[in-house]
């Protein structure tokens, strides 16, 4: 493995464990909400301690969470250090709001929230709560807010002075529409994941005859919840997919395992591509065995039946879209590119030389209209700007399906809560333990979908990974990707055990 | 003011001391920010660009990784 592999491989186990504990922070957070916000209302102690005890497993998971996302900052800084500093201006700002919310205004509803129950009068208290879950959520934001700029970079401009993109509008980088779909459909997938776990827990306790009356009711907010957020995360499903049509076409390609596009394209339910190896998307003009819905994938990336979309194909060959518009091909982009940095080369040889500010003007005009293809210049190969097909097609199937599965749960468990005796139904109790391990892998699978999706930008178009690393030695890197596997496997392990000890033990009812 | 003060040093003093298991989650958020701030940050994740940059001299330095390979 090279030092780009090992980088990215760190990179990737680092956000793949953090995303452990956000979602489930999240989740709970609204769960722990409602809970208290019936207290509020009824004034029954039943659900003071109900949400006394979401409470104490989001407080488990939030200190087991808290400061592990601080080590992606690290990572940019050694491993990544061309393409931090490249970025630096753009992502100053997000992080470091999101620094201070997180800070301020979590640190002190937190302790509101668990130290305040005899202190404070109960509206405030559920102020705090509710303040709670709004600063994690708010965080998360400007966090989002900088993972959608590298998928789609935007209010910013290249300096060839500084050699750094900056921003030229927050309000443009701050609410582009990358950022506001990924939040929404982040957020919302982070509230299934607490509901799963809500649900999960719950009927754990059914299944052993315990806190019958707890488990029964936050089953019902938790399934409730959990069919709400579902229902809306389909509709920003939906407008994601139409969002990364338009921003970036190839990962569509690739999670679609869409070789040669067309009009009226079907959404592939599943097909024949090998998990294991790239495919020959060259030749073939589709997966083997493919079975599809016929004109939805036309409807989903263009919001037409007969729309035309592109296949990877098209992509690396350029193609005419609908309007007439030309999108150039593969060959074309890498001309620019390579234009681009020596256009860059000469400017800034001809600033060191004192050129006349007419000159370094045209040369700074000329790097601009060339610079939506910068990172083009870079690639020598048509297979290095497909991403890895099989993990886009799978993982993207993995959190439809998945979506799809809970929807099912959450019907479910509703149905026998109000009709049947969920008592009796113990196979749905138990169906409902194991999906909260479901519920991880399709919530880390999204992120697979939209990671694996953008390769090989780091910056989309503009920053390949390649030339985005330091130059370190693999081993150095190495070293530290498994010192993080060996830190972060005991910090869950040890985050099971204690939220496993907190839920034997149970609510204090 | 000083009521307000001395409300919130109480919320925050009571708090801490009436912890059961908020202790051990203290004691592993301790053990966890020594670990990434003292360890990890100070032996192998130093800054690049700072540690092979001549100070005022960083674009220099990121346009000759990048344009010149």
């Amino acid at each position: 493995m090279t030092m780009v592999d090992w980088a990215r491989a760190q990179f990737a186990l680092t956000a793949i464990y953090h995303w452990l504990f956000v979602p489930l922070t999240l989740g709970l957070a609204v769960v722990m909400g409602i809970m208290e916000t019936f207290y509020y209302k009824s004034g029954k102690d039943f659900w003071k301690q109900t949400a006394q005890y979401w409470q104490r497993l989001f407080g488990i998971n939030f200190a087991m969470g808290v400061a592990t996302g601080l080590i992606l900052e690290f990572e940019f800084g050694t491993n990544w250090s061309n393409y931090s500093y490249i970025v630096g201006d753009i992502f100053g700002a997000p992080l470091a709001i999101e620094g201070i919310v997180a800070f301020f205004m979590e640190s002190t509803f937190v302790a509101v929230m668990f130290f305040g129950w005899k202190k404070v009068s109960k509206g405030f208290h559920l102020a705090s709560t509710w303040l709670t879950g709004l600063g994690a959520t708010i965080s998360a934001w400007w966090i989002l807010v900088a993972n959608a700029w590298m998928q789609h970079p935007v209010g910013q401009a290249f300096n060839p002075d500084t050699m750094r993109n900056e921003m030229t509008s927050f309000l443009d980088v701050a609410l582009s529409p990358v950022a506001v779909d990924k939040f929404i459909h982040t957020v919302l997938s982070a509230w299934v994941l607490g509901a799963v776990f809500v649900v999960g827990v719950s009927s754990w306790y059914l299944l052993k005859q315990r806190h019958i009356e707890f488990a029964n009711k936050s089953l019902k907010v938790g399934a409730i919840f959990g069919l709400v957020s579902s229902m809306l995360i389909m509709l920003s499903g939906d407008h994601s997919a139409y969002t990364v049509a338009q921003t970036q076409p190839m990962k569509l390609a690739a999670m679609e395992g869409l070789y040669k596009g067309g009009h009226n394209q079907s959404l592939t339910i599943i097909s024949g591509i090998n998990p294991f190896n790239q495919p020959d998307y060259e030749e073939q003009d589709e997966p083997p065995f493919k079975i599809g819905v016929p004109y939805a994938l036309s409807f989903l990336a263009t919001h037409d039946f007969h729309g035309y979309v592109p296949g990877i194909r098209d992509l690396l060959d350029g193609y005419t879209k609908p309007d007439g518009t030309r999108v150039l091909s593969l060959e074309e982009k890498i001309a620019r590119g390579q234009r681009a940095i020596t256009t860059l080369q000469a400017y800034r040889q001809a600033k060191k030389e004192g050129a006349s500010s007419e000159v370094l003007t045209e040369l700074s005009g000329k790097i601009q209209a060339d610079m939506p293809y910068f990172g083009y210049g870079y690639v020598k190969d048509r297979s290095q700007v497909v991403p890895y097909i099989p993990v886009c097609f799978y993982a993207f199937r993995v959190m439809v399906g998945g979506g799809c599965l809970f929807i099912l749960l959450f019907v479910l468990v509703l149905f026998f809560l109000y009709k049947k005796d969920i008592m009796q139904a113990r196979w749905l109790l138990w169906g409902a333990l194991c999906c909260i391990p479901v519920a991880y892998i399709v919530s880390e699978a999204g992120w697979l979908v939209a990671e694996f999706g953008r390769q090989p930008w780091t910056i989309q178009d503009m920053l390949p990974t390649w030339v985005g690393v330091s130059q370190l030695g693999s081993q150095t890197v190495m070293i530290t990707f498994l010192l993080f596997l060996v830190l972060f496997t005991t910090l869950l392990a040890v985050e099971i055990n204690i939220m496993c000890k907190a839920i034997k033990k149970g609510p204090q009812l | 003011m000083m009521k307000w003060l001395r409300n919130t040093w109480h919320l925050y003093y009571d708090g801490f001391r009436n912890m059961t298991l908020g202790r051990t989650l203290w004691a592993i958020i301790f053990v966890k920010l020594f670990v990434i701030f003292v360890v990890l940050k100070l032996f192998f994740f130093r800054g690049y660009i700072k540690e092979h940059a001549h100070k005022g001299e960083e674009a220099e330095f990121i346009a000759s990784k990048i344009l010149d390979n």
